[in-house]
């Protein structure tokens, strides 16, 4: 797919880790303005992803292109620059623990802004009053739920109202009320604040509902990509088997292995 | 056969890995342009908590080393009629050996294994990382400061350590064991030299200072981010920070009874 | 986490109590009377035996000490030790016909040397040497002329004499 307006263009991307190949030659487009979800089973490198484009991790081939700027060819003080009109969530939220609420979305803006204290106020209570949480302020990390931190990790994510943000498997381990409430704000934002976002999940239910389009991977490459209807409708049976969350299929139930005879006669020989 | 050789390579390779990412470590945390403004009020932090809260450790060990060494001392050096050289023999053994040392296995015990599991678990929550997606350098911000709190607390904790052992064996020897107040610290003062022995202990306790920091932060950070990494991480920087500040003790001590 | 100035105000107590115990460390336990290196010049002597003398070893004139011993090396000509000693400036006066002994300060306590000053007006300069000395007494030797002198009574071990008289 190719739009007008990529945020994000990666191009023939290869990664390795420890001699296994993570990314096999992988184009991915992120279009503007857009909820994209990248989707697989676990283990396949899609936080990996979020990381090579945030320029965490270099790839051993390939072009990865945020607004336009190959990202990672940057120097250091380049890529600092544009980190700072990103956003991402991490799995674990990343809140500072010695910091209260207030104090951990505040922090990007005390960091690379000059306003005064009391601006900081205004912008930190205003990003907490859109994620819900402007009550709990001086609550510390420690204190705050699972679905509570991750929304003050998202109000500090977009803290300096950056054009694109990434989160990674924001879903997981999320009782029903703070999943839907996740959910929505995601969009929500997304739409009210024009911008770009990524979504790494494995929960397809969810994150289909609100991507305008999505990316399933697996085993290094790309087994799915259009819109939610699109893929739904797609018959491939790797996609199907992930889509519908079936136990056997291409990603096999049993482990590689000898068969069940021998296994139990071998035990009864050597005993 | 041919495995296990190539095994010990492998490991050899790995060892000079750590190295290097510790060298490497050290060097974009501490060589660089500091930012005073925003740099200092984190090191204070980091000197309060890294130095005054080892302070009660500290000054206990100091006062119970100072009291045994005095009254291990006067009991041996009796027996050679020497008991009049107890002030020389635990300043000397305080100020030169016993104070830097000790006080750098007690900061790794305290304030090593605490800084090795912060950043450890620093890591493992991701905090680290969201820094650097924020555009922060978690070197400078995290790393760094607490560099420079233990650089700057080592020496003064063994200072301290000094003066509170000194003057624990005069609680025990003149207070206790009676002898003579003035014989006590005149005869100290002749036989102690404030360059050869206080300075010189001084000197060890800041390379002992910068070792220990630098093994805990790298330890920390380098720790694999679950919990049993973490507390590999700590029990790895105390042992390693004991064995490094031992081994060089006795280099120190080679190159300073030598001359320089 | 306490609040930042309290933090701060800890801290500084913290330095002030590790400077006010170096302090302490100076001059009460080592006895430091001055910080600077004082100005000094050097002078020598030469000894047939320095017994336990090491550099570092103090120099006094009448029990106060004046300087230390910067250097002991061996004069191959005369295969004597020569020792040099830096002398604090302000003690200018030394004169030059005086003697230089090794003494031991107590009975277990190290070397030291020990100038007397004799009548001269000549006073001693940078690279000056003093002429007469008593190398140190050592207790073999001295146990050996007292066994000398119970074994045959009324003779005169000249060793000694001869040590002086250099």
């Amino acid at each position: 797919m190719v739009f007008m307006n990529n945020l994000v263009e990666i191009n023939k991307l290869a990664f390795q880790r420890n001699s296994r190949a993570i990314f096999k030659d992988v184009d991915i487009f992120i279009p503007q303005g857009k909820v994209t979800a990248i989707m697989g089973p676990s283990g396949t490198g899609k936080t990996t992803l979020l990381r090579l484009i945030g320029g965490q991790l270099i790839p051993a081939k390939g072009s990865i292109k945020v607004a336009g700027q190959e990202v990672p060819k940057l120097s250091r003080h380049a890529l600092y620059n544009l980190r700072k009109r990103m956003g991402m969530l991490f799995q674990t939220g990343g809140l500072f623990t010695h910091l209260t609420v207030f104090e951990n979305v505040a922090f990007p803006l005390r960091e690379h802004t000059k306003l005064s204290n009391s601006m900081i106020r205004s912008l930190v209570l205003m990003k907490l009053e859109m994620v819900g949480l402007r009550g709990a302020r001086n609550l510390m990390p420690s204190e705050l739920s699972g679905g509570m931190g991750r929304r003050v990790a998202l109000a500090r994510a977009i803290a300096l109202d950056p054009e694109l943000i990434m989160y990674d498997e924001p879903f997981s381990g999320q009782d029903p009320i703070s999943m839907g409430v996740l959910v929505k704000l995601i969009r929500t934002l997304n739409d009210a604040l024009g911008l770009t976002t990524v979504i790494v999940s494995h929960d397809v239910q969810e994150t289909l509902s609100i991507s305008d389009y999505a990316y399933v991977i697996s085993d290094g490459g790309i087994i799915g990509k259009g819109t939610a209807d699109s893929i739904n409708n797609n018959q491939s049976p790797q996609l199907q088997q992930f889509l519908q969350g079936l136990p056997d299929g291409p990603v096999p139930f049993h482990y590689p292995g000898n068969s069940l005879e021998r296994d139990l006669m071998s035990e009864n020989m050597h005993a | 056969m041919l495995n296990h050789v190539a095994e010990l390579g492998q490991l050899g390779l790995d060892v000079l890995r750590k190295y290097g990412r510790a060298g490497i470590l050290l060097y974009r945390a501490v060589f660089r342009v500091p930012n005073i403004r925003k740099g200092f009020p984190l090191v204070v932090q980091q000197i309060y908590a890294e130095g005054v809260l080892s302070l009660l450790i500290i000054v206990v060990s100091a006062l119970f080393i100072g009291m045994v060494v005095a009254l291990q001392g006067y009991h041996t050096l009796s027996k050679f009629g020497a008991a009049q050289q107890l002030g020389p023999l635990v300043a000397l053994s305080v100020a030169r050996e016993l104070g830097p040392v000790v006080t750098a296995l007690l900061f790794a015990g305290r304030a090593g294994s605490a800084l090795a599991a912060e950043i450890g678990l620093m890591k493992a929550t991701d905090q680290l990382s969201s820094m650097e997606m924020m555009a922060v350098d978690p070197l400078q911000r995290v790393i760094a400061p607490r560099f420079w709190g233990g650089f700057i607390s080592m020496p003064l904790l063994a200072i301290i350590f000094n003066i509170v052992a000194i003057y624990g064996a005069y609680l025990v020897g003149v207070k206790w064991l009676g002898m003579d107040a003035g014989a006590f610290w005149s005869n100290m003062q002749s036989a102690v030299d404030f360059r050869l022995d206080i300075l010189n202990g001084i000197y060890k306790s800041v390379v002992f200072g910068v070792v220990v920091t630098w093994i805990a932060l790298y330890q920390g950070y380098d720790a694999v981010p679950t919990s049993a990494g973490i507390a590999n991480a700590t029990t790895r920087t105390v042992v390693y920070s004991s064995l490094a500040v031992l081994g060089l003790d006795f280099v120190l001590t080679a190159m300073m009874i030598g001359g320089w | 986490m306490l609040s930042q100035r309290v933090i701060e105000t800890v801290v500084g107590l913290f330095l002030l109590a590790a400077i006010l115990a170096l302090v302490a460390l100076a001059f009460k336990v080592s006895g430091l009377t001055t910080f600077f290196k004082q100005e000094g010049y050097d002078i020598t002597a030469a000894f047939d035996d320095i017994g336990q003398l090491k550099v570092r070893g103090s120099v006094k004139i009448g029990g106060v000490t004046v300087g230390e011993v910067t250097d002991i090396k061996i004069d191959p000509a005369s295969f004597k030790a020569v020792v040099t000693m830096r002398i604090n400036s302000a003690v200018n006066d030394i004169p030059t016909d005086s003697s230089a002994s090794i003494l031991t300060a107590g009975l277990l306590g190290d070397n030291y040397i020990a100038i007397t000053p004799m009548y001269s007006k000549d006073f001693l300069k940078n690279g000056g040497e003093i002429p007469e000395t008593h190398s140190a007494m050592i207790l073999e030797k001295l146990i050996g002329q007292f066994l000398f002198s119970i074994g045959h009574p009324g003779e005169k071990n000249t060793e000694e004499d001869k040590g002086a008289k250099k």
